[in-house]
């Protein structure tokens, strides 16, 4: 294959007055006939081609050899089998790590998600001049670094003197002097806290570019079908924004699955007392670059692939079999 | 009981008798009040981080936010705060540092942050690393704009063999977390000679599936005469993607560009593993090492934060709506 773009004359002398309409009908049928377009979306492509190669491709096969093998050092390895999955699957810290992950998971899922619909909700009710202030006010923590938000949230949650904690106590009277980071209880319900203020409006934003992309006529024969307004919400607005949820789903949940900057800075470079706030992503971090474990980290990245595969896998298959029923 | 429980309980009085009278206008009433009351809630650590950098790190916790403006031209010093006796040092400038009092309300903060930091590589002056993050992130911006707006036309407007292909694949790519890359590649990075260079952040990221994708949802929106009348005109095929197509997805660009500045200005893990010398180092990691285990500067954290949301808050301001559109185009126009 000539990869070569030709100099532009000898596409002119190529050309034929129905040149286009040809074209046209050959790029359809999937070839094309002029040697310049066939090599043209390859070299649009080439950057893509060769990073994907070298910083995906040749590293993902690597991790797959890694994590079959012990290393000690940058050069030696020895072959070891299945013992590093068998070392992280029979450590109770692993299992401490996926807990946290889950629980993440589950908090963003079933709080963080309801609250962006419930917010894009409200501001989906009428079109008017605050939509914007309130649209931008909600989403503004998401110009916020995660790294920031860790720092900021530390310190919010100080005791005595954090405004979190002087909020709560205005609010029910105690909880001033809760040391949210450093009792093992309270940790990961503080991480929870920290990501509600950095994505509840991350995901406003896609509900509410849903919301508006439901046919109003649809709601509207609804009302005069004598219809309620949770009845309409159940019947009209969810399937309406089915599609979008779903991604939102999938995507936040691999978003938690890979949860590790916000709480390795809010615990100030740790991972809180006892492991309390140790992640998946924590947990490997701890191998690759605390302990030098290469391959100990790349069973661990596998089995964290596996992991969210089969959630998003089984996640796209409930949307499905939901929309089916509808 | 406080005020903010009142201040709770006369809101939902009033929404509840003005609910039982209007209900129309009890809805509405409703919906605002949860609305301000969110939106203020979103805004309090805004609040405390702006009234924290500003406040004189002796009095950093004593007020929860402002002190009250009589107080703030007031000296900054505790009561029994001991400071150190002046008699008792005799280096002429220690005395000044020890007798200076500074207002609870001052720019200590920022100035202590705008200085030569010492670090255990010597001194480094804190727009050093303003100006390495500004350059890290145009770059990546500028390098991903290219390569990702070229990789999305190739795949909107060619036929090729292996296209379809090629798109499951990259849509497959996009489950493999990248932490599972993370140790791998850190070797590469290290037999390719990029550590410690602006190379090992830069050429990995210079590409990516979601910028394809986002370009070719924006492309693909395209009618393909326009490409054909390039073609009969004689353009090349490059000049056809530069010339005619990119200035017609301009929407997307800017929503690119935006999303991929902002990911680069706050991105922490890849340049503290891959950069090593402290002047290279970036805004985030930099700021990280002011609050380590030994090392406790909160006041001028907090100062360097708020300078450090600028940047990415003026962009984000002008590019709003093309911000927004961008975001949620590929999960919408399905």
């Amino acid at each position: 294959m000539n990869l070569e773009p030709r100099p532009p004359g000898l596409q002119e002398t190529a050309r034929s007055p129905h040149a286009s309409s040809r074209a046209l009908a050959r790029s359809s049928a999937g070839a094309s006939a002029r040697p310049y377009a066939a090599s043209a979306p390859y070299l649009f492509l080439l950057p893509y081609f060769i990073v994907t190669a070298v910083f995906f491709l040749y590293p993902l096969g690597y991790a797959t050899v890694l994590a079959f093998f012990q290393t000690s050092g940058p050069v030696r390895r020895t072959f070891v089998g299945l013992e590093n999955f068998s070392y992280v699957l029979n450590d109770p810290d692993f299992y401490k790590a996926l807990w946290n992950t889950l629980l993440f998971a589950v908090a963003s899922l079933f709080l963080q998600l309801p609250l962006s619909l419930g917010l894009a909700l409200l501001l989906n009710a009428r079109q008017d001049r605050l939509k914007g202030f309130f649209r931008l006010a909600i989403f503004s923590p998401n110009l916020v670094g995660q790294v920031f938000v860790g720092i900021l949230f530390a310190m919010l949650f100080t005791p005595q003197y954090g405004l979190f904690n002087k909020l709560v106590f205005a609010l029910f009277n105690t909880g001033l002097q809760e040391r949210w980071l450093g009792d093992p209880a309270l940790v990961m319900p503080a991480v929870i806290i920290a990501s509600l203020w950095l994505y509840v409006g991350f995901n406003m934003i896609y509900f509410l570019a849903a919301l508006q992309n439901i046919d109003q006529s649809l709601l509207e024969a609804a009302r005069i079908d004598g219809a309620g307004a949770w009845q309409r919400f159940l019947n009209v607005t969810l399937p309406g924004i089915a599609p979008v949820a779903t991604f939102v789903v999938v995507t936040s949940t691999i978003g938690s699955f890979q949860l590790f900057e916000l709480p390795y800075t809010l615990l100030r470079q740790g991972y809180g007392p006892n492991n309390s706030g140790l992640t998946i992503v924590g947990y490997l971090y701890q191998f690759a670059f605390d302990g030098a474990d290469l391959g100990t980290a790349a069973a661990v990245g596998w089995i964290l692939t596996l992991l969210i595969l089969g959630v998003s896998l089984i996640q796209i298959r409930l949307s499905g079999t939901t929309r089916k029923d509808r | 009981m406080s005020g903010l429980q009142t201040f709770l309980l006369v809101l939902a009085g009033l929404g509840l008798v003005l609910f039982l009278i209007r209900p129309k206008l009890g809805r509405a009433y409703v919906r605002y009040a949860m609305l301000i009351l969110v939106g203020t809630l979103m805004m309090l650590p805004f609040v405390w981080l702006i009234s924290a950098s500003v406040k004189d790190p002796d009095v950093i916790n004593d007020y929860t936010f402002l002190p009250p403006p009589s107080v703030w031209r007031s000296p900054s010093v505790r009561e029994g705060d001991q400071r150190v006796a002046v008699d008792e040092v005799t280096d002429q400038a220690l005395v000044n540092e020890a007798t200076r009092v500074e207002s609870t309300i001052n720019s200590r903060n920022f100035r202590d942050l705008w200085t030569d930091q010492q670090t255990p590589q010597g001194p480094v002056h804190f727009s050093r690393y303003i100006i390495n993050s500004l350059f890290l992130s145009s770059a990546a911006t500028t390098l991903g704009l290219i390569f990702s707006s070229m990789g999305g036309y190739a795949m909107a407007k060619y036929r090729f063999p292996g296209r379809s292909g090629l798109l499951a694949f990259m849509l497959a790519s996009l489950t493999i977390p990248g932490v599972v890359l993370l140790a791998p590649n850190f070797e590469i990075i290290y037999r390719l000679g990029f550590m410690d260079t602006y190379a090992a952040l830069l050429i990995p990221g210079c590409v990516s599936v979601f910028g394809i994708f986002l370009f070719r949802q924006a492309i693909l929106g395209i009618p393909d005469d326009i490409i054909e009348a390039g073609r009969i005109d004689g353009a090349g095929e490059f000049r056809i993607y530069l010339t005619l197509i990119m200035p017609l997805v301009r929407p997307m660009t800017s929503a690119f560009c935006l999303i991929t500045f902002l990911g680069t200005w706050n991105s922490f893990l890849a340049p503290n593993i891959f950069l090593q010398s402290q002047p290279k180092l970036p805004l985030p990691v930099a700021l990280n090492q002011l609050v380590g285990v030994y090392d406790q500067q909160y006041g001028i954290y907090l100062a360097g934060t708020l300078i450090a949301i600028v940047p990415p808050a003026i962009l984000f301001f002008a590019l709003q709506r093309e911000f927004i559109s961008g975001l949620t185009s590929g999960s919408v126009k399905q």
